[in-house]
């Protein structure tokens, strides 16, 4: 059996304050290697506070949070810098692109940061993300130029930059009409299905989750259900 | 581009007005920094130069740098005596030639004798106090200006006729002589001369072109009523710094008093430290007000974009990457404000120097100011040195920020 290649260990989180907030409590999870998961849960059920933990965007008040096998917590920030670099990619439900740059650049921002490929690979491998996710045409145009679904995608293909085995999406498709989240659910589904990716979305949509192979249900910080397709009688996509 | 460089440069380049109105904060300070270093230190040479070449660099005059011993205490081992007139120390240098020529064995420079005298100068029915200095025309060219200084005439004038004396421009037209007039000298030693009118000299300084006459040195020996004396030997050091140290050894060899310029003018020189400090004082605060507009169109930039920090952060840059961006920032806006204020500060130093002034102390009519690349140099590290602390801190808070909260409120 494969290492997961997140894996949360008895992780909680809790807002220190006059009157602490326990986002997260509790929670044990595998993410193992190809999986499509969906994250799902009333609103302030702690979903999106399990996404950052899972993806090193916060600490864990208590517990741990591996990524291939390592432990998380005792790294420093600049190391929980470098993993989130190479070894995950975000989507969220805005795409947070920067507005000075154009798209391409957008998406040459994690590969430059990374350093490792010179600056005419950087280049074509950015103009070759866009041009998989249907925005060839688009490449020189900033992010204002395009639609909330184009923002999407760029936004995908940034994450998909340095080539990360585990996408994290947090409402990707919140903020997008039907037309655009089908396209965007769709590219996150072939992530899995044609790339071999991970790819793990916070959603509300329970249609989309339906169409995911694994739903893990979160109500008040805890996991209430963390089934498989088959198991509660969905067929996946 | 480096791709720090390129997010400071594509901040900075968005925010073209704030950008430039913190350059033109740094250009300003940069350039009133030069051209107040310039204006500063170049009266402060220009004085330091007049001084040196108005005065001897070193004076050895015939006061001894201990009280003569009197007869009485050298005799008798007492512990006080009273009533006794103490013995009259005849006036001068001892030996002056063999003190000279000793001195010129190790001395970088320089030396000569002269005669310090004063007389009442008669003519036209007018008397005026003047300083009598006794000069030999062949050694004074090399420790004094005043052979550059004749207006009529020349040191070798003091040759053409016996009692020969140079006079002041300005005490001859005072008292109306010219060459060949002859004027009447009664020193306070009661000697009497008729002298000539050899030349006139004109050194820049009132004082000096009011009240001096040159004669030669027998003719002040003859003022004094000595023969052969000779009460100061005056030095010109080949660099004129070294003159303190070169003094205190000639005070020590010799047992005269040997006061160097630096001595002698020690109250200007404290005084002017005590403006150096005043100038970079003024020129520190200067910049630090500049750079207040440095802090204030980081600070924006970072309010701005604490978005954008937020996901720079998410996609996986280290807090140190964020803290350099918007420290490049803040130096690029420092680098590019000194640059413009070097060219700001150098066409106000010519500016400053194009100004006509009068002043009644000296000839000089525009302000003296010097062309240095310390100042550049220094007026831009300051600049660097503020812009960067103004980045610093706006960075540190962009570094710091979490990138949770700033996603979480946003969504």
């Amino acid at each position: 059996m494969s290492m997961p290649l997140i894996e949360a260990r008895r992780v909680t989180k809790i807002l220190g304050g006059v009157v602490p907030v326990t986002l997260v409590r509790d929670i044990d999870l595998k993410i193992m290697p190809r999986e499509f998961i969906a994250i799902t849960g009333p609103s302030g059920s702690g979903k999106s506070s399990l996404l950052y933990l899972l993806g090193l965007l916060d600490l864990p008040t208590d517990g741990d949070v591996l990524i291939d096998g390592r432990s998380t917590t005792a790294m420093t920030e600049d190391e929980r810098a470098e993993v989130r670099l190479a070894r995950l990619g975000f989507v969220f439900q805005f795409h947070f692109l920067l507005p000075e740059f154009s798209i391409t650049e957008n998406v040459a921002l994690p590969m430059r940061a990374q350093g490792r490929l010179s600056p005419r690979a950087i280049l074509t491998r950015a103009e070759e993300l866009l041009g998989s996710l249907g925005l060839g045409d688009h490449r020189r145009k900033t992010p204002d130029q395009l639609s909330g679904g184009q923002r999407q995608r760029v936004a995908v293909a940034r994450a998909l930059a340095n080539d990360p085995p585990v996408i994290l999406a947090d409402e990707p498709t919140g903020s997008l009409d039907s037309v655009s989240t089908a396209q965007v659910f769709g590219i996150l589904r072939d992530l899995v299905a044609l790339d071999g990716k991970t790819v793990v979305a916070v959603t509300h949509d329970l249609n989309l989750a339906a169409q995911m192979h694994r739903r893990i249900h979160v109500v008040d910080g805890q996991v209430q259900k963390d089934a498989t397709a088959a198991a509660d009688g969905h067929a996946p996509a | 581009m480096n791709l720090i460089l390129t997010i400071a440069w594509t901040h900075v380049r968005y925010r073209a007005r704030q950008t430039l109105v913190a350059i033109a904060g740094v250009m300003t300070g940069v350039g009133f920094s030069i051209m107040m270093a310039a204006m500063m230190e170049g009266s402060q040479d220009d004085f330091i130069q007049t001084l040196v070449n108005a005065l001897p660099h070193i004076s050895v005059t015939d006061e001894l740098r201990e009280p003569n011993r009197q007869p009485a205490d050298i005799r008798y081992a007492a512990a006080e005596f009273h009533g006794l007139t103490p013995e009259v120390r005849r006036p001068g240098i001892k030996n002056p030639m063999a003190t000279i020529a000793s001195l010129q064995t190790w001395v970088p420079g320089a030396l000569t004798p002269s005669v310090q005298s004063k007389a009442v100068l008669r003519f036209a029915g007018r008397n005026i106090t003047v300083s009598i200095v006794g000069i030999d025309p062949r050694t004074e060219a090399e420790v004094s200006n005043l052979a550059t200084h004749m207006r009529q005439g020349s040191l070798h004038s003091l040759y053409r006729a016996s009692n020969a004396i140079l006079l002041g421009d300005r005490l001859a037209s005072k008292i109306g002589a010219r060459v060949n007039s002859n004027i009447t000298l009664a020193s306070a030693e009661g000697a009497n001369m008729s002298a000539t009118v050899v030349g006139t000299f004109h050194s820049g300084f009132r004082m000096t072109d009011e009240t001096t006459g040159y004669v030669l040195l027998k003719t002040a020996q003859v003022l004094e009523k000595q023969t052969g004396v000779v009460n100061e030997i005056r030095v010109r050091t080949r660099d004129p710094m070294e003159a303190r140290l070169i003094s205190e050894r000639i005070g020590e060899q010799t047992g005269y008093r040997s006061i160097s310029w630096q001595e002698a003018q020690e109250d200007l020189l404290s005084a002017i430290t005590v403006r150096n400090v005043l100038m970079y004082t003024i020129v520190g605060a200067i910049l630090l007000v500049a750079s207040f507009g440095t802090y204030n169109i980081i600070s924006t930039i970072t309010h701005e974009k604490t978005r954008d920090i937020a996901i720079l952060k998410s996609l996986g840059f280290r807090d140190r990457t964020i803290r350099t961006i918007f420290i490049c920032e803040a130096l690029l806006v420092g680098l590019v404000g000194a640059a413009l204020g070097w060219i700001f500060g150098y066409l106000l130093t010519r500016g400053l120097a194009s100004l006509e002034f009068k002043t009644p102390f000296s000839d000089y009519n525009h302000l003296p100011v010097i062309y240095s690349v310390k100042h550049y140099l220094l007026a831009t590290a300051v600049a660097l040195a503020s812009s960067f602390v103004a980045g610093y801190f706006p960075a540190r808070a962009a570094a710091r920020v979490h990138p949770v909260d700033i996603i979480r409120g946003a969504t």
